[in-house]
């Protein structure tokens, strides 16, 4: 210990507290604040420019998911579009065929009634034909004196034949 | 490129490290003009060489006697005033012999420290321990070695770092050539050291002082590992100075906590509080102690070792031969060597850490506990 204090130098110790501060004020005026100054305004570039980079990235998710969404709602609706289509098909096939149906059933039950209705004409016609033609035949029954019965018969035969084939 | 610039690297540093032990050899020898190789001259050697010297001695020529070197300024405060003077006038002498006579004040050089003698004494007599009984010690402003590598050092810092900062000025983002080096070592400083231990808000604050006492005690440990052979940072001044500067700044920078936790720590019961108090004070000198001590005495081991492996080469020579003597003293010095050049940045390193730790603790804002 008395070694260290008899080394001691107070000249030494003036000396470097002089120097030091002198220094330490150089230095910060010279080198450290510029420096400092230069890497902080560095660093918050740096800092700067990977937040606007991440910025970017973002709106372009943000974008690519919009457009995305735009393309999902576009495909839906094209898809909405083909089902009404295809629905308003079905619909108006559906009523195109009830309507012909209906216009064949209804053509149909004209078709039946005429039908019917010539088929009554006809046979009220055949009927009436029928009563003359019987009279008739009465008439030239009676009229032809036939003389056996088989000639009669014979007769009635022929002539039923005849008309019958009319 | 890499592999180049790294093989230049390490043939430098081991032409560096070579050269202290040339030089070092060299410059063993006492002024009778043989070798210094018994361990008391060995010694004294040493121990004249931890110490601060008057003037630059790189060497000494063995067969002339002349020594290699130039002389420094000893500027003095006496009881005749101020005096300058080129430390030649004392023709080399560390005995006291060589009186220079200065207006009224005559003084000499014992021990690489200049006394001045007492009325009426016409030489200086020395008790048993070698202590000046009619000679006292002046106030020495002398540009000794240790001034001359301080001033070094900071030309050395202002050049270098007015270079980087001037390389910004040009508006260059990223600096180039040697600032390319400096610029994480800055970095490294303030990220590493300041920013963790002293807080975000205030750390901007010290980084002047803590860059500064950073390179300068980096710069001074690697100086001292050179073959000028510099010894500022293991000169006690120096730490006590450095130490000094930390301790101020943190008193200067303490807040309300930081003196409440040393006068009335919270928390605690009253009788333990006024217990607390002088082992709080006691704390607050305590660091900077350890600052000073630590340095000291790490730099001064340094190159006590160093300069004990060195004296392996004379010491052995008769066991060893004079080859196997000097091819053990060099690599066991390079080794070591090697170690200084790590403990050059460790202590540069402790340093500035410790310091902005306890400053850290001086700014910090407790929460209520």
């Amino acid at each position: 210990m008395e070694m260290l204090l008899n080394d001691f130098s107070p000249g030494l110790f003036i000396m470097l507290t002089l120097i030091l501060i002198v220094l330490i004020v150089l230095m910060r005026k010279f080198a450290w604040k510029p420096i400092l100054d230069a890497l902080d305004t560095r660093e918050q570039g740096i800092k700067d420019a990977l937040d606007s980079a991440e910025k970017a990235k973002m709106d372009m998710e943000n974008l690519q998911a919009n457009n995305l969404k735009m393309l999902q709602e576009a495909r839906a609706e094209r898809e909405e579009m083909l089902k009404e289509a295809r629905d308003m098909k079905n619909k108006m096939i559906e009523e195109a065929k009830n309507e012909a149906n209906e216009t064949a059933s209804k053509l149909m039950a004209q078709a039946q009634a005429n039908i019917q209705s010539e088929k009554k004409a006809a046979i009220a016609d055949l009927k009436s034909q029928v009563a003359s033609l019987s009279v008739e035949i009465a008439e030239k029954v009676v009229r032809t004196q036939l003389s056996n019965k088989d000639q009669q018969l014979k007769l009635v035969e022929t002539m039923l034949d005849e008309k019958s084939l009319n | 490129m890499v592999a180049k610039k790294s093989i230049k690297f390490i043939a430098s540093l081991i032409f560096v490290l070579s050269s202290i032990t040339v030089l070092a050899s060299d410059g063993g020898h006492d002024k009778k003009g043989d070798l210094v190789d018994t361990p008391e001259e060995i010694n004294e050697y040493k121990n004249h060489h931890l110490k601060d010297s008057h003037d630059f001695h790189l060497f000494t020529n063995n067969a002339s006697g002349t020594s290699y070197g130039f002389p420094l300024p000893v500027i003095v405060w006496t009881k005749d005033g101020l005096k300058t003077f080129m430390s030649s006038a004392f023709h080399h002498d560390d005995n006291g012999d060589v009186i220079v006579e200065k207006g009224e004040a005559r003084l000499v050089k014992l021990h690489s420290k200049i006394y001045e003698l007492e009325d009426g004494a016409t030489s200086v007599n020395l008790d048993k321990d070698h202590h000046a009984i009619n000679a006292h010690r002046v106030l020495d402003f002398s540009i000794t070695k240790s001034v001359f590598g301080i001033l070094t050092t900071g030309l050395l810092m202002l050049l270098a770092f007015g270079g980087l900062a001037r390389g910004y000025k040009k508006g260059k983002t990223i600096p180039t050539g040697f600032s390319r080096v400096l610029e994480p070592l800055v970095i490294y400083v303030r990220d590493e050291i300041a920013r963790p231990n002293i807080g975000e808000k205030h750390y901007r604050r010290f980084m002047g002082f803590l860059l500064t006492v950073f390179f300068f005690i980096w710069i001074l440990n690697l100086l001292g590992l050179t073959p000028f052979g510099f010894n500022v940072t293991g000169q006690i001044a120096v730490t006590v100075c450095l130490a000094l500067f930390t301790f101020f700044i943190v008193q200067f920078s303490g807040n309300k906590d930081y003196w409440k936790h040393i006068f009335w720590m919270p928390g605690v019961p009253v009788l333990m509080k006024i217990a607390l108090i002088p082992i709080e004070v006691l704390g607050m000198l305590t660091k900077p102690f350890s600052l000073l001590i630590r340095l000291f005495a790490n730099i001064t081991a340094g190159h006590a070792v160093v300069m004990g492996l060195i004296a392996v080469a004379y010491t052995s020579r008769e066991v060893l031969g004079v080859p196997g003597s000097f091819g053990v003293s060099f690599l066991l010095t390079l080794f070591i060597s090697l170690i200084e050049i790590l403990v050059a940045f460790l202590q540069a390193f402790i340093f500035t850490m410790l310091s902005s730790l306890f400053i850290g603790m001086a700014v910090e804002e407790h929460d209520h506990h």
